[in-house]
């Protein structure tokens, strides 16, 4: 692969992320202002623990989700849709090196969500545990399967389709994920099917191992693991590079 | 225009290629040499646009041979991607990004690019060279697709409908360039819908119909090969149509009037031809006031062909 021509693709990508407004809400904003409001407000109402340490492993997913699955799948799916990708692939860049700088860019977004998030979880009060470092192995983990989603809905669907798609995704998995409040709240229907998707399986295991005394609940691995394997493997059958 | 053609740039034999049942290119078969400008000339749904992308490595042949630079270009080729220049029919340019910014990303793909302002200057983009893209005229944004696909000195280019949006002065400003690029022996492989484009650019062109060339050469060759050289001429006072035809000794309905005035009958404009008619004008007392013969332009011949096989 041609390393110059990625650096260049990823400085360019990580520029447009910059510059789209809706982007920088939704894997900034909207992540930091859930952060602060649950954690003033409360509306998490907490049998046990604190709701920053309930909070900061839901927010730390839903920044991986915003990033992987929303601002990713939205900006690739307008890409196809204005022939950018068609064109980038008969250059020599090609489309692995495309794939391998979109990767570059979600990665770099994420360290510097990552570090705001943790950095005003500490200013608001919360105090960090060494299972932060297992912590990012899982968001990397979350990673892989909501770049998969978003890169199925891009190269599938009408990039205004792909729009509200992966928007109605978002708000689905955040009111479903265990991210701003507890599971358990839900109708225990719900809660079961909740407990299969992608965004609960990502924030229960994040704050398993965020835990004074932490582990990794199994079930929920199991099932992060299966959307980050069939996610991705299902958007490279599917995508289609030119709408 | 070069006489003497340089080597083999792009060679395909026999090419066939159906989508879900339907026949989009039908046995075609085109070379084009280094150094030499090809225009491929079609009606919408020919097979134009499927020909180029497939020797620009977007879709696959069915069947047949397609060679770029003697490579195939439907494998991931790195190094032919790297030696080829592309210009979409539309679109491929973020609409968010600006020109001088998207000149440098495509720049840095190539291992000896060429200068972006000056590229900006040259396709006469530098006053728009931060101008988003979203934000360009439709000519402006196919001047910064052209600017694009020449960034890495390709040997090969590929225009899609390079002058479809432009002004009368981008048209000739892209011209130009095209012709100097050929000049400096890149292959340059063209579709459009301007027969002045096809004329005025073109070493050779390709009449492309229902999947097929119907016909091929110099723009002068197929025009010729086509048309034998209809009379035209006017008159001062109306003519009897069926006597003039009958007394040139031909079908009552040969000779036609274009409009009123203007008439016209077939060629082949033998001298004879000629003379017969200014005799029966001065037998009928009808001054001339104007009298051609005109070879088929290249429209006609397209018009032609296309409709023949339609028929």
């Amino acid at each position: 692969m041609n390393a110059r021509a990625v650096v260049a693709q990823t400085r360019l990508e990580l520029s447009m992320t910059l510059r789209r407004g809706e982007s920088l809400l939704v894997t900034l904003v909207v992540p930091i202002g859930i952060l602060i409001f649950f954690s003033k407000v409360d509306a998490v109402q907490l049998t046990r623990g604190s709701a920053l340490n309930f909070l900061v492993p839901g927010v730390l997913s839903l920044a991986v989700m915003s990033s992987a699955m929303v601002s990713l799948g939205i900006a690739t799916g307008f890409e196809r849709r204005y022939g950018v990708l068609k064109r980038l692939g008969s250059t020599p860049l090609g489309r692995s090196g495309l794939l391998t700088a979109k990767t570059l860019n979600i990665l770099a977004l994420e360290i510097f969500q990552f570090l705001l998030i943790v950095v005003a979880s500490i200013t608001l009060g919360w105090k960090p545990t060494i299972g932060l470092v297992a912590a990012i192995g899982l968001l990397f983990i979350g990673t892989i399967a909501f770049a998969g989603i978003g890169m199925l809905m891009a190269g599938t669907l009408r990039a205004e389709a792909n729009l509200a798609a992966a928007n109605g995704l978002f708000l689905v998995f955040l009111f479903l994920g265990g991210m701003a409040y507890p599971l358990e709240r839900l109708p225990t229907a719900l809660e079961s099917i909740a407990r299969l998707l992608p965004a609960a399986a990502l924030s229960e295991c994040v704050r398993g191992v965020l835990e004074p005394a932490g582990s990794i609940p199994t079930r929920e691995l199991v099932v992060l693991l299966v959307w980050a394997v069939g996610a991705p493997l299902l958007a490279a059958k599917k995508f289609r590079w030119e709408e | 225009m070069s006489n003497s053609p340089g080597d083999l740039a792009i060679e395909v034999v026999d090419l066939k290629k159906h989508y879900n049942g339907r026949t989009a290119v039908d046995g075609l078969s085109l070379s084009v040499h280094k150094g030499e400008v090809f225009g491929l000339l079609g009606p919408n749904g020919a097979g134009k646009t499927t020909t180029v992308e497939i020797l620009e490595g977007y879709r696959r042949a069915d069947a047949g041979s397609v060679a770029v630079l003697g490579e195939d270009p439907s494998g991931n080729n790195a190094w032919l991607r790297s030696q080829v220049g592309v210009m979409l029919q539309d679109g491929g340019l973020y609409p968010g990004a600006k020109p001088l910014e998207i000149l440098k990303l495509f720049a840095a793909f190539y291992d000896n690019p060429r200068d972006p302002l000056e590229l900006l200057d040259l396709v006469g983009l530098s006053d728009s060279s931060t101008t988003m893209v979203r934000r360009l005229s439709g000519g402006q944004a196919q001047r910064l697709s052209l600017a694009v696909a020449l960034v890495g000195r390709p040997q090969v280019l590929f225009l899609d409908e390079p002058t479809g949006g432009m002004d009368p002065r981008a048209r000739a400003i892209t011209w130009q360039l095209v012709r100097d690029l050929a000049d400096s022996g890149v292959a340059v492989l063209l579709t459009t819908h301007q027969m002045d484009e096809a004329e005025h650019l073109c070493d050779r062109v390709g009449i492309i119909d229902h999947g097929k060339i119907v016909a091929e050469g110099t723009p002068t060759d197929v025009t010729s090969a086509g048309g034998d050289g209809t009379i035209r001429f006017i008159t001062a006072a109306p003519v009897d149509l069926a006597a003039l035809s009958s007394a040139l000794g031909l079908p009552p309905d040969a000779v036609w009037e274009e409009r009123p005035g203007h008439y016209a009958l077939p060629g082949p404009a033998t001298p004879n031809l000629l003379a017969d008619l200014t005799a029966w004008l001065r037998d009928e007392e009808i001054t001339l006031a104007e009298l051609r013969t005109v070879r088929a332009t290249l429209e006609e011949v397209f018009l032609r062909l296309t409709e023949e096989s339609r028929a």
